[in-house]
This record gives structure tokens, sequence and C-alpha cells, in this order.
């Protein structure tokens, strides 16, 4: 399976610190059959969404494109900004087509200044993910500022939910997977 | 615009029954079976062939469109139109559609006309919009000015097609002001607007009074319906006679022994043309919901075919259906059997059936 990991903000440091994590945890959980790949918005040069289809697009903004087309399972870092998720994930998704995300498993990380954002994905995040057709992972790991400092992670705690995030995504997008298996029996043809 | 001003449209005999034609976006792929793919070349000369043999089968008319994008070679549709006009005899041609936002209207209006002259009064234009990025890059159009750019090259080509005198003036080109226009066919070219999901063209296209040309791929039949009942009333509330509205939809044909087959097929060309053409196919299922008679996509067996065309006749009145036969890089002669199947097992029981006395 293709796995993309994307921080998806082009400020600051602890979304993709998060994500940074994730990554680790999944080369941890993952053998060498599976791709994964590491994205950070902050370090590619994105223009906005035009309209025109996302095969259309060049540079460092086709190449995030087809990275999201080509996994099979995504994990998304996100900060809240203004109650919302940052403008520069929202392009990445206004950059893709309808229904960029059939198939695909897809997992949220958030972090956030106050613990009054904690529903932010609920109700930001996850109307998209569910517009674009993916499969949501239930449970996001939401993570408060304080969990890091200048050095890093500072709270352990953040490490296991990060592996059970990990650990629940990897699972069901192998479950999906046996589903469609056997939906295509079904189907036979 | 008052009724006087319509611009031409074609004109149908129910007493024939419901109109059947084929067209091609002239794709040019490889069969992703075997991984084969013929040249540029021959594939342009194949589309030629299968314009003379739907005339020999009788199909009412054969189109082609227009493409920019890599994997189609019908850049030039009007040129490939005009060989098809010089190859075939009876047979009406046009585009399907002609990607209006990126040409200068007149280079339009003196291609289409001569191909007129040349077929001898067969031809139709279906307008659209481009809808890829790379064909307002490579005619140096910007694609914000996507709907302005169709909507000020329609209403030069509408006045252009009244033959003149013209006194024009837009936003994209210099005014033009001419005493006449020429070449000028004693037959005017009739119009159509080639719609795919969006509401407000099917209503725009009735404002204008030209054909509707309803181009449909999966999903329920009934979601069509919507925007040609609108097409309708809207040129009827513009004050044209509704006889003068005609309707043509247009979607994929594939006939198997098995609906089973047809669904398999269907998935193995038609999905790897929209993965390879748009970066993306339809879930399986959508192939395996094409079974029921409620689904527009035309493919299973010749019964099943029968069934859907009927349906859709019953819930659309259109005055033609197009199919498209060719896609994915499908093999020339599977294509030719696939016509063989509709011109002589499909359509006469679809023209019967829609015959009004």
């Amino acid at each position: 399976m293709n796995i993309l990991i994307l921080s998806g903000s082009n400020i600051g440091n602890k979304t993709c610190m998060a994500m940074e994590a994730v990554y680790e945890q999944v080369v941890n959980h993952v053998g060498e059959d599976h791709q994964v790949k590491f994205l950070n918005l902050q370090s590619l040069d994105v223009q906005f969404s035009d309209g025109r289809n996302f095969l259309d697009y060049t540079g460092d903004t086709g190449d995030l494109l087809k990275a999201v087309m080509a996994s099979d399972i995504l994990f998304i870092g996100s900060p809240v900004f203004q109650a919302s998720i940052p403008a520069s994930l929202k392009n990445v998704f206004d950059l893709l087509p309808q229904r960029a995300l059939e198939g695909k498993t897809v997992a949220m990380v958030m972090t956030a200044g106050s613990h009054k954002h904690y529903l932010i994905p609920e109700i930001q995040l996850k109307p998209i993910l569910s517009y674009l057709k993916a499969t949501i992972v239930p449970n996001y790991v939401f993570v408060h500022e304080s969990a890091f400092d200048h050095n890093g992670i500072r709270d352990d705690d953040l490490y296991f939910r990060i592996d059970t995030l990990v650990e629940e995504t990897l699972l069901l997008a192998d479950a999906l997977q046996i589903a469609r298996d056997k939906q295509e029996d079904l189907y036979g043809f | 615009m008052s009724t006087n001003d319509k611009p031409a449209t074609a004109t149908f005999e129910r007493q024939n029954g419901m109109e059947i034609g084929i067209y091609t976006l002239a794709d040019h792929l490889s069969d992703p079976k075997t991984g084969e793919k013929i040249s540029q070349e021959d594939r342009i000369h194949q589309i030629i062939e299968l314009a003379q043999l739907a005339e020999k089968l009788g199909f009412d008319v054969f189109q082609v469109g227009e493409s920019h994008q890599p994997g189609f070679v019908a850049q030039s549709h009007l040129v490939i139109l005009a060989a098809i006009a010089q190859a075939t005899e009876k047979i009406k041609i046009g585009s399907s559609v002609t990607t209006l936002s990126i040409h200068d209207p007149v280079r339009i209006y003196e291609d289409a006309t001569t191909v007129q002259m040349i077929s001898k009064g067969r031809m139709e234009l279906t307008l659209g919009r481009a809808s890829r990025f790379g064909s307002y890059q490579l005619f140096g159009y910007n694609m914000a000015d996507y709907d302005d750019l169709f909507v000020e090259k329609l209403d030069l080509l509408v006045e252009l097609m009244g033959g003149g005198p013209i006194d024009w003036e837009g936003k994209y080109r210099p005014p033009l002001k001419l005493d006449q226009i020429y070449p000028t066919s004693s037959k005017p070219i009739p119009l159509w607007r080639g719609v795919g999901n969006t509401l407000n063209s099917a209503r725009e296209a009735g404002e204008m009074g030209i054909g509707l040309y309803q181009a449909h791929l999966a999903g329920a039949a009934t979601t069509y319906k919507n925007k040609i009942d609108t097409y309708r009333q809207a040129g009827e509330a513009a004050g044209f006679d509704p006889a003068s509205l005609p309707v043509s939809t247009a979607g994929i044909v594939l006939p198997a022994d098995t609906v089973k087959d047809a669904q398999k097929m269907a998935y193995e060309y038609l999905n790897s043309t929209l993965e390879r053409v748009n970066g993306q196919g339809l879930n399986k299922r959508v192939y395996a919901q094409a079974k029921d008679k409620r689904s527009v996509m035309t493919i299973g067996n010749v019964d099943l075919i029968i069934e859907k065309l009927l349906y859709q006749y019953e819930l659309f009145q259109p005055n033609r259906f197009v199919a498209q036969l060719d896609f994915g890089g499908m093999p020339h002669q599977q294509i030719i059997d696939h016509m063989y199947i509709l011109a002589e097992e499909i359509m006469p029981v679809i023209k019967q059936a829609t015959k009004s006395n």
C-alpha cells in the first residue's frame, strides 16, 4: 500500500513534529511492501486552486496531488487557525477532484493552542473528507500545544496516542481491502 | 432575442422514429488488455472508416469531438469532418463537441461552412467549453475567463451564422463590421449546445433556442431529465416553438453476449480511459449497477440495451441518441462488431418503437 503522511500547515513546527512522529510509527509498523512518503506543505511551493483538472498542475502542486491520489492511506496533520483548518490545507482539498479520497483510509492529527478547539476536526475537517468520499478513521489525535517544547514532543502520552492511531488506521485499511475484495467477488467481473 | 433571430436547429421527422447516430472523441490510447497502440495516422483513418460504415449500416449521424490533450487525435476535428464529408454521401455529420471557447468564431464559421458545402448540407455544430487547462494555454486564453469566453464566442458565432451584415463588439477580439461573411452556404448549419452536468448550460441553450446535446456517462437516467426539462421550459418561456427545440442524448454503448461480459469490458476499457485521461475512474459499483435499466449507462446484452434506450426515450423524449462505441484503445474490429450489433439488432427495434403517426 501507498501511505502518505501530510503535514498540512505552512506556519510553525508543531504539526510537522507530530506528523514526523506519525511517520516514525508508520515505518515501525509496516513492512517493506508498503511505500511510505512524508510531505510537509511548508517545504512545497503549492499554488492556489484555479479549477483545472488535477493532472494539469505542474511542479510541487502537481507532485503533491499525484501523491495524494496515489495513496491508499493518508495521515493528515492540521493545526487549528481561527477555529478551522488552515487555508494551506483547504487549498489541497480544493485542488483535488470530486471523489478524490474514495477508497482511501484517512486519519487525522490536529494540533491546537486551546482545548476549546477539540471538536474542530469533527465540524471542520470530517465533512470535507466525507464529501471527498474518504473512509475516515473515527478517532483522531488531538494535540494541545503543551505537548511540545523547543526540543520536540515532551508529552510521552502523545507517542502512545499516535501509536494507537497508526495501528487502528492500518488495521482499518487492511479490513477495507478485504471488504473490497469481497465486493469484487460479488460483482464477478 | 426574438423568435425571428433564432439560430438554425436540426429538424426531425417523428414518423421515422428516434434518430440514432455514432460519436467519437477520437481517443488514442493503448489497449489496456494487450498494451498495443496503433499510430495516430491509423487512428484517424479508422475514424473515417467508421463514419463510412455508419453510413452503410443506416445510422443517421456521425460526429467527431475536439480535444487537445495527450491521448487524442481529433485536435483538428473539423478537418477530419471534411474528410468524412468527402468519404460519405448521405449520413449527417457533426461535431461532438467543438470547443468554441478557445477559438476565433470566424475561423469556426469558415471551416464549418466549408464542411457544410463539401458535405452538401449535412453538417451540424455542437458547441461546448473546453474543460482542460491545456487547451486554454495552447491557444493563449486564460481559463479564469471560462464562462465569459464561451458566452461571447457563441454570441459572435450565432451572429455570423446569420450571414450578415455583422456589427459586433466584444472583449476577447477586435470589433467586427462586415456586410457579408463568406463562404455562404445555402443551407444553414444546425447548432447544438453540448451539456454535461451543468443545469445552467441547459437553461441557456433553451433561452437561445439552439439544440440541447446532453451527454451522459453514469448514474440514474432520471438525473438528466431535470436538465432536459429545464431546457424545454426555458426555450418555451423565451417564445420558441417546442417543436423547434431538438434534444439529443449521447452516451457510451457496449453490447456483449451477457450483461456480465459487458460490465467486465466496460470496466476494462472505459475505466482505464477515465483513469488515463481524467486521472480517476468510477467505482466498480457503478458498472455493477448498470445492470439496472434505470442506470443511464447503455451497456449490457442486446435486450438490456434496448430496454434502457426505450426507458430513456420515455423519460427524455429525445429526437436523437448518439452512441460512443470506441474508447480506451479497444481494437478496431471489436468496435466494428459493436457497430453491427447496434445497427442490426438494436436500432430497428428502437426505430420501430419510437415511430409516431
